[in-house]
């Protein structure tokens, strides 16, 4: 790897602890120019950036580790990219250690580890201003000395020491390996030889020791040579058991040893100018924030703050979005030739693109709420406080958070899930998160609450209808909570306790510029990933509600044509009587327009029933008709299936009401009138709740099954969360259904 | 005595893990016997705790932190 600086680009690896302003650094050395992608077979994301200048460098930002160790999916890619594990990935030229400055000792743990991997390395001390603030003057020179690396200091969140950094980056030649300077116990270094020998064909010489110690405590990490390296494989298991024999606490030996050597390193070079219990800004606003009473209490008034603002301010964007959609269609319309392919543009593409731009605000206004929770520190402090809770359905406090997200949309929440290091939990944070109610399924809500159930005010300040939407955010609650309950304790019973360890970092202000990164990145990926699905789904639901086309009954093609003789037989009787034969022809069309619109609307839901969607809906229509539903919402459930929200389009197709906004008084008023056969109105309040808790509970959402078979890396679980969610909102409609009209509230 | 029994604010010095394999994270992260702990304060609902080790706060369960012994300073 020496000479690869002078015939390609070099590559340089950015690794450290979670919270020590990695990815700050990150993109202050790349700017615009990243390239994010993910590690192939895994979900861990790929973040590649470049730094341009003389000569450019290619730049990874790699997970946020405490440990070389790996116990979380991420951690792991940070060791394989190191260690050369990954086909594809080549080795970097150098690592770049960044470690907060005001928490040396654990960050020095991880630096230990990489210098172990033989790669040259850099140590970028950031965040000294911490430091200071806390009273820690760190001798720079002096640690570097110990370390036998290069140590960098500065404060990256104010672009001080970053150019030092990029001169140290771009020089050719590289810092030399560093000497190990930390010893381990002796039983488990005597066995070490051996097993470093047996590596010789697979690793390269400096790296051989560390991948050793990983195999020795680390079940995944020895699993990767079962087929690679079969005698190493047996080798360690071997080893295990002599040291088990021994009772030596060989788990432990390595971090011993690194610590041992660390401490007084740390000792040395850092001096301390007040106590160490002297509580700091951030230990006082903690005792506020985490108060027995206030914590919650505030945590509370946060989550109502932001449901406000998710659900209000993001209102005005929302509409001007919706208004420019339609605008837009309306000018293609009018400039384009009607045809077929218009109507699949407007009615398909814009139309469809527009429902998913349409949540935008909500989204970005959710992410930046969470940006700001992170970027403060508080994130920690909400999972801190809600860990309890959690803990009684088998989940950790780290679950709140991307469940929360999932009010605004699922996708997000479980892109969250990431964060969690407990595979168990992740997964079960992912399989509930779709339950909770997300902002897709706020104008179905709106629709049906606005249009069946009755506005009167319940204990004096409360409606009916605020209290009907609080239920069914919270039956979408409680129904995640014992999802989880239930997959704990039935589905996922193996597998490491949910255990759990965060760190709760100092508070700080928050950097706007931060937030807007991720902000970007985060909406970037929805807008991209769910766009596509949104957008393909609408396609083929045009398609379906359009085709096959049949042709006018014969009751409407009378219709029509008595329309016609009876505007003739009027614009002649105005002729006759004097007027203009042009001005009498446009007199009388306006006249008509009512009538006209309503035949075309009867013929428009003629040919809806008997295209595909209608015909899908007259189908499974005896299914449905025990939880209320006819053939128009059956169908409307089926076109759901793409996006939730997709429905009031097909419903508004199908009763062929122009206007498909979720408060039209056109589509509730359509609703309401529409009856069966013997005269009995279609909806009925109970109809309506039943339709209300089918949409609460039911996985109607392509995006959210794509993205789980991308995190989960298979359609297992996607598809078992599709069925339970899709068989409990049967079962719940079914009950509520059935249950009403024997209690006879039909 | 173990962490859950100490109260907030009471500093001691880790002892020894009552368990053969302590988890490996709260390891990494400097538990180790010898190393100096604070706890800070619980959870609003009694758990998790807060400590202080090694100059940055972590927050554990009590039922890992009851595998911990101390000694108080």
């Amino acid at each position: 790897m020496a000479d690869s600086a002078t015939t390609t680009l070099r590559r340089v690896a950015l690794i450290g602890n979670p919270n020590v302003g990695k990815t700050t650094l990150f993109n202050l050395l790349t700017g615009m120019r990243q390239k994010v992608g993910n590690y192939p077979g895994v979900t861990v994301e790929r973040k590649v950036g470049r730094l341009d200048g003389d000569p450019p460098i290619e730049i990874i930002d790699l997970p946020g580790s405490y440990s070389l160790s790996p116990k979380s999916a991420d951690e792991r890619i940070a060791y394989d990219v190191l260690m050369g594990h990954l086909p594809g990935e080549a080795v970097p030229d150098l690592v770049v250690c960044v470690v907060d400055a005001s928490n040396l000792e654990r960050n020095l743990y991880l630096v230990s580890q990489v210098m172990d991997t033989g790669l040259p390395t850099l140590v970028a001390l950031n965040m000294t201003d911490a430091a200071e603030e806390a009273g820690l003057s760190i001798d720079t020179k002096k640690l570097e000395e110990e370390l036998g690396v290069p140590v960098i200091p500065m404060v990256a969140s104010r672009n001080e020491g970053v150019g030092k950094l990029k001169y140290r980056m771009r020089q050719q030649e590289l810092p030399p390996t560093a000497e190990r300077q930390w010893d381990i116990m002796p039983v488990v270094d005597e066995g070490l030889p051996y097993l470093v020998d047996l590596l010789t064909e697979h690793v390269h010489e400096e790296g051989r020791r560390i991948e050793v110690l990983q195999c020795l405590t680390n079940d995944a990490m020895l699993a990767y040579w079962k087929d690679r390296a079969p005698a190493f494989h047996a080798a360690i298991l071997e080893e295990r058991s002599r040291l088990e024999g021994l009772k030596a606490p060989y788990q432990q030996s390595e971090i011993m040893g690194r610590y041992n050597w660390i401490s007084p390193v740390v000792a040395r070079v850092v001096s301390r100018s007040r106590g160490d219990s002297e509580p700091t800004l951030s230990d006082r606003i903690d005792a506020v924030l985490t108060h027995r009473v206030a914590g919650p209490v505030l945590f509370g008034l946060l989550l109502l703050l932001i449901f406000q603002a998710v659900f209000t301010w993001a209102t005005p964007a929302m509409d001007l979005i919706e208004a420019g959609v339609g605008n837009l269609g309306d000018l293609v319309r009018a400039n384009a030739p009607a045809s077929m392919f218009t109507d699949l543009v407007v009615d398909g593409v814009i139309a469809g693109v527009g429902n998913v731009a349409v949540f935008l605000p909500q989204i970005l206004l959710l992410f930046f709420f969470l940006g700001l929770m992170e970027d403060t520190g508080y994130m920690a402090r909400s999972a801190f406080i809600m860990d309890r809770i959690m803990s009684k359905v088998g989940l950790s406090g780290g679950s709140v958070v991307p469940l929360l997200s999932s009010f605004a949309c699922a996708i997000p929440g479980i892109m969250a899930a990431r964060t969690l290091a407990n595979p168990r939990d992740r997964l079960i944070t992912i399989m509930v998160a779709p339950l909770m109610s997300c902002s897709a399924r706020l104008p179905v809500y709106t629709l049906f609450i606005a249009a069946f159930l009755p506005t009167g005010a319940v204990l004096g300040i409360f409606t009916w209808q605020g209290v009907a939407m609080f239920s069914m955010y919270l039956l979408g609650t409680v129904m995640a909570f014992v999802a989880a309950f239930v997959l704990r304790r039935f589905v996922f019973t193996k597998g490491d306790s949910s255990f759990f360890a965060m760190e709760l970092p100092p508070y700080r202000m928050p950097r706007f510029r931060q937030i807007f990164w991720r902000l970007i990145d985060r909406s970037k990926a929805f807008v991209v990933r769910a766009g596509k699905i949104i957008f393909g789904m609408s396609i083929i639901l045009w398609v379906l509600a359009t085709f096959p086309q049949s042709d006018a009954p014969e009751a409407i093609v009378a219709e029509q044509a008595a329309l016609s003789e009876e505007k003739a037989e009027r614009v002649e009787g105005l002729v006759n009587g004097g007027v203009v034969r042009a001005e009498a022809e446009a007199l009388i069309e306006n006249e008509f327009t009512d009538e006209a619109l309503a035949i075309e609307a009867r013929l428009a839901a003629w040919q809806v029933e008997r295209s595909f969607i209608g015909r899908m809906g007259k189908f499974i229509e005896p299914v449905m008709q025990p939880l209320g539903f006819d053939w128009k919402i059956s169908a409307g459930i089926i076109s759901a299936f793409a996006a939730r929200e997709v429905i009031i389009s097909a419903l508004a197709t199908i009763y062929s009401v122009g206007d498909v906004e979720e408060d039209s008084p056109l589509l509730r008023d359509q609703l309401k009138a529409d009856t069966y056969a013997d005269g009995s109105p279609v909806y009925t309040p109970l109809v309506a709740v039943s339709l209300l808790v089918f949409f609460v509970l039911a996985l109607q959402c392509m995006s959210t099954l794509a993205i789980a078979r991308r995190e989960t890396n298979s359609w297992k679980w996607p598809a078992v969360m599709w069925l339970y969610m899709t068989g409990l909102a049967y079962l719940f409609s079914l009950v509520i259904y059935q249950g009403g009209q024997a209690l006879g509230w039909g | 005595m173990t962490l859950t029994d100490l109260k907030p604010g009471d500093r001691a010095r880790i002892v020894a893990w009552s368990t053969d394999v302590p988890p490996a994270r709260l390891l990494e992260m400097g538990m180790l016997p010898g190393s100096e702990i604070e706890l800070v304060r619980y959870a609003p609902l009694g758990d998790p705790i807060d400590i202080k080790v090694r100059g940055f706060h972590l927050s554990i369960r009590k039922s890992e932190a009851s595998l911990v012994q101390v000694d108080v300073i």
